[in-house]
């Protein structure tokens, strides 16, 4: 329960060895290689969805509610700018954090998984989970995403195909996964990293506040019932990915944006470089902003936490005058604009599919227009 | 969540926002005036209470008997003073040496950006000089302040009080905290300057060249700053607010209220006598203001005003000597300022207990920050519905939208004439920060004006001409955009500023707000009535106004009365403001250019928009 004092995985340790003289540069590349990747990832997935909408058959009136090729056109463009001149990413450049390092696995993860190969998507998904431990979530997305092209048949669990590719596929994570603890062990001829890089993460004995949910709850909290909490608060995290993938198993390039969202909200250290991911990620769901409801009220409340954040902490931290209480209100904020904002999209995806499936214009039996819920 | 994810109850509730939004937003803005004028009542002001129990203000037993020694060290000061022509330094130090205390000496050089044609300064160079009484069973880790301001003309007694006091501390064995008596020149740029260097830090963008300080007594608990220009005082008046409307502790006030309450002496706030039965609402209303006025003005009351800003909480002290029967000599005052000492040396950790944030109707009683926040809110609130109808104009309904009309382009945004309009109204709030200070010197020597007078016309010009630049949007729809950036950025200003310092926010809320609202290029003349009155430098005028109203004294004499007296105090505060800005740190006068002003630019080119 010692907060450690490093908790970075031994390979960032010992490239940034040799990189720590450069690291404003580094840094700096990095976010410019991810802006890179995630604009070709976005193409990629432009073209896929495209292809998608293709060789489905739709009701009768949806014409207007379908993609247009010119809004694919510049989505690329879009989802680079919105990476590289997000204010949060310039931010996270400036610190210096690691997580532009976990953006640049994700969104490599993302490309590999595009390009439907196997090897190098679970190369990156093992590098990623490396790194942070809650992309191992995003297995479930890149087995569905790859299972599309490579497996034969209906994607049904009853499938033999299916849960052969499931097999080969997690054999080949794990495989890669245990490639890198292993590198790692002989970085160190120990094993202490594994406590000290993810009970760490899992633990959580680290409260400095963050933007995050954790610190103010376990500082509160009475010792004796810690574990009990930080087993709801871990399970919590991952507990959305069964349903998730029930109702998302056609659209794993969905799931996988759903997921990455829920990880910066629900992970024990969040920070704003994993908003500003998949933030950038969201001109590629523009199509469904017409279903979006609570846009407006997001946008506020995003805007005002990014205006409290920094004052509450001054008064708090420097001034001395403010408490945690106010700070963490904003926190609290910050979070619920977020949730609001991922469930709106979840709901605005259901809500279009619907649509397509049964037509934009449907009556009642008594002939009123039905209005479609969320339950 | 049902409200949020269930259509038709969603449907309503906007519907019913959008069809009753005047009527809210009228009634919330009503709300928040009145419950700003019910916060002097009770229910919203609670009668004050010391919160932290470790000051036991009633356990001290206070031995003072200095009172000649005192009167005889300031009137040998003041001979010292007179002989000298400014701070005594020599003598301070011999006499410091000669009653027991560690002396040390700190000089100190700033350089203004331009003349300070008030206080007549520009090149300012001085001397602090600090007198350590060393706890003789602590080991220096904190420390309390008794901080004297050198004044050319007064506050001769105050020195002379606190070094016999400092005399007496040194032979009483009780202290656990060293105590430190400071005596600063040049108000408030010479305790900057000790401040600075005792925590070795420069706060402001002016560069402070200060000698190295010796006699480090560990961290500053608290600050006590005295103001005594009379052998006797009929009232102590306490002096809350530093810059940028910071507040010390409450239970600091509070324990020198309650000591004053025991040695039978008057205490005040805002040099107000305490609110009596009748008329009680308008005389707390009074000194509320006051107070408000004071910290949104981000001067601090007093010298005592920095120690705040460096976490150290204090309180200055002002004696006043008027006509009233009950006079306090120099000893019975020096009781009281043993009795806050050694409360403060019984704290065993920093104040935490009471509030930071808060308003005083009187002495007797406080108005907390869950009390007047509701107030900021409800007027928050305005803009936030304001917004909300702007956003629904823009977007109808997806579900009532006809296939037709969907079919139709929606308007795209016109984005060449928001955006341009945006960085106009920015660019222009910048050049209004930095343009006094760059082109005062070529005023100056141009129009042959005093430097200062050249900075506030400069400032006053950039902002005149500016309302004349070009603000033609080419499409119908654009303005609402504009407007809705404009609302958005204004709001998120007033929030920020409510929790720094809620009485500038509530200020600056009252009169913008509805000009916010109101502006649109449809209603021309209301909009254009109704943003000049919540223009930047009409606000300002006006809380000057309203200082010199309520000011208990009355214009000072030698003040021009009527509308051009107020405009020339007006132009001196405004140079004021800056120098303070750049050698203090307050923050009214980038608030003003850089937050404000573009807010309000942008509004006026709503207002102007040909449709």
């Amino acid at each position: 329960m010692i907060p450690c004092i490093v908790s970075q995985t031994p390979m960032i340790i010992y490239i940034f060895h040799f990189l720590i003289d450069y690291s404003e540069l580094v840094f700096t590349v990095v976010d410019i290689t991810t802006t890179v990747i995630l604009y070709l990832s976005a193409k990629k997935t432009a073209l896929y969805l495209w292809e998608k909408q293709k060789c489905r058959k739709w009701s009768v009136d949806v014409s207007e509610i379908l993609l247009r090729p010119k809004s694919l056109h510049w989505l690329p463009l879009h989802v680079a700018a919105a990476y590289l001149l997000n204010p949060l990413t310039v931010a996270t450049c400036v610190a210096r954090s690691t997580c532009a390092f976990h953006n640049l696995l994700l969104a490599l993860l993302m490309l590999a998984t595009q390009h439907n190969s196997i090897m190098l998507s679970a190369v990156f998904l093992a590098l990623a989970s490396y790194e942070s431990l809650y992309p191992v979530v995003l297995l479930f997305p890149v087995i569905l995403q790859l299972a599309q092209k490579e497996v034969k048949g209906k994607l049904m669990l009853q499938n033999p195909y299916l849960l052969c590719f499931i097999l080969e596929y997690t054999v080949v994570f794990l495989g890669c996964l245990s490639i890198l603890l292993m590198l790692s062990y002989s970085l160190l001829y120990s094993s202490d990293f594994i406590p000290a890089v993810y009970g760490f993460i899992l633990s959580v004995p680290d409260l400095t506040p963050n933007v995050g949910l954790f610190w103010y709850f376990f500082t509160e909290v009475f010792e004796h019932f810690r574990l009990f909490f930080i087993c709801i608060f871990q399970l919590n995290t991952f507990i959305y990915t069964l349903p998730l993938i029930i109702v998302l198993s056609d659209h794993p390039q969905f799931l996988m944006f759903i997921q990455i969202a829920l990880l910066a909200v629900f992970k024990s250290y969040p920070n704003l470089g994993d908003v500003a991911f998949y933030l950038a990620l969201l001109p590629i769901w523009s199509h469904l902003s017409r279903y979006l409801r609570n846009s407006f009220l997001v946008l506020c409340l995003l805007l005002s936490c990014g205006v409290l954040f920094p004052i509450l902490w001054h008064l708090w931290v420097f001034s001395g005058s403010a408490n945690a209480n106010f700070y963490y209100a904003a926190t609290l904020a910050f979070s619920t604009a977020q949730i609001l904002l991922i469930s709106d999209y979840l709901y605005a995806f259901r809500r279009r599919e619907f649509h397509l499936k049964y037509g934009t214009d449907i009556k009642t039996q008594d002939g009123r227009k039905m209005m479609v819920e969320l339950k | 969540m049902g409200l949020l994810s269930d259509p038709q109850s969603r449907e309503r509730v906007l519907l019913f926002l959008i069809r009753h939004n005047s009527k809210l937003c009228i009634l919330c803005y009503a709300l928040g005036l009145v419950w700003f004028l019910l916060l002097p009542l009770p229910p919203l002001s609670a009668p004050t209470y010391i919160s932290e129990n470790a000051l036991l203000p009633g356990l001290v037993k206070r031995e003072f008997v200095g009172g000649p020694q005192a009167l005889s060290l300031s009137r040998e000061f003041a001979a010292n003073k007179a002989l000298v022509g400014g701070l005594p330094v020599e003598w301070l130090n011999k006499t410091m040496t000669s009653l027991g205390l560690e002396v040390h000496t700190q000089t100190f050089a700033v350089d203004l950006p331009f003349p300070d044609e008030i206080n007549e300064r520009y090149h300012v160079r001085g001397t602090n000089v600090q007198g350590v009484v060393r706890a003789r069973r602590a080991a220096s880790t904190e420390a309390l302040v008794l901080h004297v301001p050198f004044l050319p003309e007064a506050n001769d007694q105050a020195m002379g009080l606190a070094l016999s006091l400092a005399a007496h501390f040194r032979k009483q064995v009780y202290w656990a905290k060293d105590l430190i008596v400071l005596v600063t020149e040049h108000d408030l740029l010479g305790i900057q300057a000790w401040l600075g260097a005792y925590h070795g830090i420069n706060l402001t963008s002016l560069g402070v060249r200060s000698s190295e300080l010796g006699g480090y007594c560990g961290a500053l608990q608290a600050a006590i700053t005295l103001q005594l220009s009379s052998d006797v005082a009929t009232s102590i008046d306490l002096q809350l607010h530093g810059p940028n409307g910071l507040l010390p502790n409450l239970d600091l006030p509070n324990l020198v209220h309650h000591l004053c309450l025991h040695a039978k002496v008057l205490c005040t706030v805002q040099e107000l006598l305490p609110p009596q039965e009748d008329n009680a609402w308008w005389q707390s209303m009074h000194i509320m203001l006051l107070q408000a006025l004071g910290q949104a003005s981000t001067k601090p009351a007093s010298e005592h005003g920095l120690f705040l800003r460096h976490r150290v909480e204090a309180l200055g002290l002002k004696a006043i000597n008027s006509h009233r029967q009950e006079k306090a000599s120099l000893e019975k005052l020096g009781r009281l300022l043993e009795g806050v000492f050694r409360s403060l040396n019984n704290l065993l950790e920093r104040f935490h207990q009471s509030f930071f944030f808060y308003l005083l109707p009187s002495l007797q009683s406080y108005v907390s920050i869950g009390n007047y926040a509701p107030c900021a809110a409800a007027i928050l609130v305005v803009l936030f519905l304001c917004a909300v109808e702007l956003w629904a104009k823009l977007n109808p309904e997806k579900e009532r939208r006809t296939r037709e009309a969907a079919a139709s382009n929606p308007a795209s945004i016109p984005w060449l004439s928001v955006i341009g309009s945006i960085v106009i109204a920015h660019g222009l709030g910048i050049a209004l920060y930095l343009g006094p200070l760059v082109a005062h010197q070529r005023a100056a020597n141009y129009f042959d004006l005093p430097e200062d007078e050249a900075v506030s016309l400069t400032a006053l010009g950039i902002g005149v001409s500016s309302l004349s630049l070009p603000h033609r949007g080419s499409t119908p729809q654009g303005w609402i955009w504009l407007k809705l950036f404009a609302l958005l950025e204004l709001g998120m200003l007033l929030l920020a500023l409510d929790l720094l310092n809620f009485p500038l926010a509530f200020m600056l809320a009252i009169p913008t707000v509805p000009a916010a609202v109101v502006s649109q290029p449809s209603h021309k003349t209301a909009s254009i009535a109704l943003l000049l009155v919540a223009s930047p430098a009409v606000i300002s005028l006006m809380g000057l106004a309203m200082k010199t109203e309520l000011n208990p004294h009355g214009p000072t004499s030698g003040q021009l009365g009527g509308f051009i007296g107020l405009f020339l105090r007006w132009l001196q505060c405004l140079s004021q403001s800056i120098l303070e800005h750049q050698s203090l740190g307050t923050n009214l006068y980038p608030l003003f250019t850089l937050g404000l002003f573009p807010c309000w630019l942008q509004l006026w080119h709503v207002a102007l928009w040909k449709e």
